[in-house]
């Protein structure tokens, strides 16, 4: 237990350190072999995704790209029988899926904002106090300038400001998505991870949702898993693409949009398959 | 029929005439049931009204809902005889006999009274024991009613506690066996066997769970015939219902809140204790309702382990503490039972029979109302 305790510290001091001083990497995945029940999901998967930079994941359904990404915050752990059968997902250095990994404290660093938003059925304050609260936290100060420091990085503060305590359902897509996204970074992770968060939004939502992005990455590493190329294309830095659980090319986005090395990224990428 | 109608002309083809019968045939079934269920509710309430409610103030029969089952004593008082009562023991024989011309002299406490000869009066036991010791008499013709008289306060007493204690026991049990099910356990042949077990469990008969609970806590664990043992009878009776309307009310709750918090760094305890039960509420408190209305109706599960054909102190009446856990209650179905096929059906017990029911519909409705309210109050506080 002495060295869990140790291991999370170090996780801790990883992220508070200068972006500059540590290396650029914020997860890394060695030879990732991944398994759900006796189907194989993903298949020898390395990958280095950059600090403070906006990555993309594409491919076509079922590649596992989605898979990855629920990696990252052990959210697979809920599936019966999903399991990383071979390699390893480390984040700042820390092997996440060692024994001494408290999955609790990996999901307050790294966060989530899934495909479907969610907004739980209570008020939109309520919504991004939520984590806030697990952690115990009940000043109303503390809590008022957390709820609209959120809501500004997620761009929705204007909108909802005179109306905090209105049901978020209330919301529309678009909103309600931002305020997921608000009350992801309300606890302050050091890594987003995006499910497809524009699929079910129309391109205005989408779009203010895509300059958000871009907005989140100067303080955030963001992951965002996506079947829409020009929105890889428009909002991130590094574009992975997945094809049948495994990794085809990894590169700066221009480059794969431009000047992909595999024949296979340059055909779904230009529409010939997928 | 048109002969040279346009090609929409109204024909007359077997397939109208089948939905016409088949129209006939569904609301004619409705009709029946309906018909069915305001002749019962309307017999129950018509009789049942009349024993509950009166014309003189305060409205209510108020001793029939508080005092407690006596024997109904029919005699014929020796003719031309001059009889003397307390007074307040002489208004509940005038009262009882209101078809009668008492004439009556007050002194004092004391009423001195004739009847007309040959006059047949009925009034509860007290009465008429005092009656008769007052004043030394052997009655011409005398035949008891058993139960007839007096009222049903204990029996009320006694359903409400085995209502409440019993779904206190089966609630607490039932949602935390279903939130087991429904967000810990992980999916394997074992539980799936508990599961389909649970949902057999709700089709026993409520006789075997009867003979299950006298062997267990009346015999085994020398309970005796008890509160506690009818508790923990009706509590495993009513359990398949809780643990089935909570689950499917827990799977009702869309994935998205639990893998929400989850991402948020909640605890599976948090987790389901912040987003998930609030919004399975309204749902477990219906399969409650449900259950209430089984346990509360429920006859063959407690007359073996909690019910009292009679008990002369009500439940708080005891000496020690414990005593109040392990001593038997009336209960109002088991009291239907006893005065409806004990007790031979005539004038006199009609009353206690019909006012009983009533007194047990009502109840029943009450409870239920209590869930459907607590459940629109849920409701309103979490949509989704």
């Amino acid at each position: 237990m002495k060295n869990a305790k140790c291991k999370i510290d170090d996780l801790t001091r990883a992220a508070g350190a200068p972006a500059a001083a540590a290396p650029a990497v914020s997860i890394t995945v060695s030879d990732l072999d991944f398994y759900y029940g006796n189907t194989r999901a993903l298949n020898g998967v390395n990958l280095q995704i950059p600090r403070g930079l906006v990555t993309a994941f594409i491919g076509p359904s079922g590649c596992g790209k989605s898979t990855l990404l629920r990696c990252f915050n052990r959210m697979n752990d809920l599936i019966d029988g999903a399991a990383v059968r071979n390699g390893s997902i480390r984040i700042h250095g820390v092997d996440i899926y060692s024994r001494e990994v408290d999955v609790i404290e990996l999901r307050k660093r790294v966060g989530m904002v899934f495909q479907k938003s969610n907004p739980f059925p209570k008020s939109i304050y309520e919504n991004i106090v939520y984590g806030l609260r697990l952690q115990g936290i009940r000043d109303r100060k503390v809590l008022d300038e957390i709820v609209e420091k959120s809501l500004r990085g997620a761009a929705l503060w204007d909108e909802v400001k005179d109306r905090l305590d209105d049901a978020a359902t209330g919301l529309s897509g678009g909103q309600m998505q931002r305020l997921c996204i608000a009350r992801a970074i309300a606890v302050e992770p050091e890594i987003i991870l995006m499910d497809e968060p524009c699929s079910a939004l129309d391109p205005i939502a989408t779009m203010k949702i895509e300059e958000l992005i871009r907005e989140l990455k100067r303080n955030y590493t963001i992951v965002i898993v996506t079947h829409n190329m020009q929105q890889a294309g428009r909002c991130s830095d590094h574009t992975a693409f997945f094809y049948l659980g495994q990794l085809i090319e990894f590169a700066r986005t221009d480059r794969i949009f431009t000047n992909p090395e595999k024949q296979q990224t340059e055909d779904y990428i230009t529409g010939r398959f997928g | 029929m048109n002969a040279d109608g346009h090609i929409f002309c109204s024909r007359w083809t077997r397939a109208k005439t089948l939905e016409a019968v088949a129209f006939g045939l569904f609301r004619a079934a409705t009709y029946v049931v309906i018909a069915a269920a305001l002749y019962v509710f309307g017999d129950i309430a018509f009789k049942g009204g009349a024993v509950v409610f009166q014309k003189k103030a305060p409205f209510v029969n108020v001793p029939f809902l508080t005092e407690s089952p006596e024997t109904l004593d029919i005699f014929t008082l020796p003719a031309d005889g001059e009889y003397r009562l307390d007074a307040g023991l002489f208004k509940r024989l005038r009262d009882a006999n209101a078809e009668v011309r008492f004439k009556s002299t007050v002194s004092g406490g004391t009423v001195t009274f004739s009847v007309p000869v040959g006059a047949s009066l009925h009034v509860g036991n007290t009465v008429y024991r005092a009656l008769m010791e007052a004043n030394g008499v052997e009655p011409l013709e005398h035949t008891t009613q058993a139960y007839a008289a007096g009222g049903i306060f204990p029996a009320i007493v006694g359903t409400v506690l085995l209502v409440v204690g019993s779904m206190t026991i089966a609630l607490t049990l039932g949602i935390l066996c279903a939130v087991y099910l429904s967000e810990y356990s992980r999916h394997s042949p074992f539980i799936n066997f508990v599961r389909l077990s649970i949902v057999n469990l709700a089709g026993v008969p409520s006789i075997v769970f009867g003979m299950w609970g006298a062997a267990m806590f009346v015999i085994l664990f020398k309970w005796n015939v008890s509160l506690l043992a009818g508790w923990c009878t009706l509590a495993f009776m009513v359990l398949p219902i809780i643990i089935t309307g909570s689950e499917e009310s827990l799977r009702a709750v869309p994935k998205g809140f639990r893998d929400g918090s989850l991402a948020l760094g909640a605890t599976q305890w948090q987790t389901v204790t912040r987003n998930v039960l609030p919004y399975a509420l309204p749902g477990i408190l219906t399969s409650s309702i449900m259950g209430i209305a089984r346990i509360a109706g429920e006859t063959a599960a407690i007359m073996f382990t909690a019910a009292f054909v009679i008990s002369d102190k009500l439940p708080w009446q005891v000496t020690q503490v414990k005593d109040f856990f392990f001593s038997g209650v009336m209960a109002l179905p088991y009291h239907i039972f006893v005065v409806s096929a004990k007790v031979p059906q005539n004038e006199y017990t009609a009353r206690v029979q019909y006012g009983t029911t009533f007194v047990f519909m009502v109840i029943i409705a009450l409870i239920a109302l209590t869930s459907i309210l607590l459940r629109a109050r849920a409701r309103s506080k979490y949509r989704w």
